[in-house]
């Protein structure tokens, strides 16, 4: 029998969504059983008293947990969140509910050894309960006690080859789409240019020494299968140089029913037969393309990469030959001002692994810089560039100033000269205007 | 001109001993004020070695971090009972 009554969160069970009150109790009675025999080391009723206290807080409208605190491994600042109850006797089993972050592989591939020593670490060191993924990505378990800290940490860097991800003022977990890996639309090599500036950024990672929060996330395309334009401070989105290229008799097999369209997808339902000019061309956001006489056509210079004609007819038309990747700053949640989207600071890089990636790691080591010394505490990147501008982001990344550089497209609120940037300045001869300009 | 680690160690020290009565926790742009001369990765490096000294601790509320002298605050006496 249950530990505690929670009427309330019983409720929760009864609607149409998977529910983690389930998941929750269903740990529990696991734990109970105990049939692997393991000798816990956090409360072998741990879940049973984080539903308790979470029943208390749905019945009192407040929350029962005191959050953040000084733990941590040893000579790490982040990865490690403290969480206590404030109600230890009343819930012994989650007096202490600490969260551990955890490094999940770029582009989230697992072997299932891993995943078996993971969930054996915690059923051992923790509460069982895990979040796959938390919303920067990486691994959290949750809920242990102080104690049990540096044994994890110890069998995580030692036996499972991992570290732990981020949190707090430091660069959090950076997060990569699959890339490469499985798909044909990447433009750049997303896990590794993650992997890479995960290893070269190992300091800013553990060691807190920014303003805030700062997240990398690497989509290989437009897609955005990571949400990197919507959900980091640096997005870095694959994209090319030229044409879409177009294979025309693969337009026509698309036409005739021969492919089916979206690679298939979709196909719960009778769409009814392909309509190229219904599904594509009347789509384009850009209205760049165009379809007459059985040919496609796209006027690349107006296309803005949405991927929606690439990802209707993959087998027709791909992405162009050069490809590199674009650098979008300050997306962020609604916390402060409301929510922002990235903005394109670098319309296009090459994402060069000869040189190990010194072009990409400038610009980043640039924008640091001038946050780390403009921003305010607490402040993510999108605010410091809302409060100071735009123009000075670019400076300080070292890139000029560029007509892409939109907050969306066809709109270009941010760019202001200085005096010293054109011809002459702010000064110049009146009776000179006034011989051509009348007043 | 490159910090002289063990001076700064010291000034940092002594600025939190200073505050310790009305704060617990520093932002770590309370430190690069002290050193308005050097870059903000020369302070971190010292603060990293306080923190190794065992002499600062870090302290999260998960979304931001603080340093802290050792011992100092409310919370150190619970966190460290285990």
């Amino acid at each position: 029998m249950a530990k505690h009554k929670t009427p309330l969160l019983d409720q929760l069970e009864s609607g149409p969504w998977p529910s983690f009150v389930s998941d929750i109790k269903q740990e529990a009675e696991a734990r109970a059983k105990n049939e692997k025999g393991l000798d816990y080391q956090i409360p072998v009723d741990c879940p049973e008293d984080l539903l308790g206290v979470l029943e208390l807080s749905f019945t009192d409208g407040e929350t029962h947990w005191k959050h953040g605190g000084i733990v941590g491994v040893f000579g790490y600042g982040g990865g490690v969140i403290g969480r206590y109850c404030d109600q230890p006797e009343m819930f012994p089993g989650v007096a202490h509910f600490h969260t551990v972050r955890v490094a999940q592989p770029a582009g989230k591939f697992y072997t299932t050894k891993f995943l078996r020593e993971l969930c054996d670490l915690w059923d051992l060191r923790g509460s069982g309960l895990t979040n796959m993924h938390g919303s920067t990505g990486d691994i959290v378990l949750l809920g242990t006690q102080t104690p049990q800290l540096e044994e994890i940490f110890f069998e995580l860097t030692h036996n499972m080859n991992n570290d732990l991800g981020g949190s707090g003022s430091n660069l959090r977990t950076p997060a990569a789409c699959m890339g490469m890996s499985r798909c044909e639309y990447a433009c750049y090599d997303s896990q590794e240019l993650c992997y890479n500036l995960t290893m070269e950024y190992q300091d800013e990672l553990h060691r807190p020494a920014f303003p805030y929060k700062f997240k990398f996330k690497f989509d290989a395309c437009a897609n955005g299968c990571v949400a990197a334009l919507a959900r980091s401070d640096m997005a870095f989105v694959g994209t090319w140089k030229g044409d879409i290229r177009i294979d025309q008799g693969a337009v026509a097999a698309y036409v005739g029913g021969e492919f089916a369209p979206n690679a298939g997808a979709h196909s719960g339902r009778d769409w009814g037969k392909f309509d190229i000019v219904k599904e594509v061309v009347e789509l384009c956001p850009s209205k760049c393309i165009s379809y007459e006489g059985g040919k496609l056509a796209i006027n690349n210079k107006e296309c803005v990469r949405c991927m929606h004609c690439i990802n209707t007819m993959p087998r027709a038309l791909r992405i162009g030959e050069e490809t590199g990747t674009s650098i979008l700053c300050g997306a962020k949640a609604p916390i402060l001002d409301g929510p922002q989207m990235g903005s394109l600071l670098v319309p296009f890089v090459e994402v060069n692994k000869d040189d190990d990636y010194q072009a990409i790691k400038d610009i980043i080591e640039g924008v640091w810089d001038w946050w780390m010394e403009e921003g305010k505490n607490r402040e993510r990147l999108g605010e410091t560039m809302k409060r100071l501008g735009f123009a000075a982001l670019a400076e300080a990344a070292g890139v000029p100033v560029d007509v892409r550089m939109v907050q969306e497209p066809r709109h270009n609120p941010y760019i202001f000269w200085k005096a010293d940037e054109v011809e002459g300045g702010w000064d110049r001869d009146i009776n000179e205007y006034r011989e051509r300009h009348l007043r | 001109m490159p910090l002289d680690v063990e001076a700064a160690k010291a000034e940092i020290l002594q600025f939190c001993e200073s505050k310790s009565k009305s704060k617990s926790k520093f932002y770590f742009n309370d430190f690069t004020k002290l050193f308005p001369d050097a870059k903000s990765r020369e302070v971190k490096k010292v603060l990293t070695a306080l923190v190794n000294e065992e002499k600062l601790v870090f302290w999260s509320s998960g979304s931001t971090t603080m340093y802290g002298m050792a011992g100092a605050g409310k919370q150190a006496a619970a966190e460290g009972e285990g």
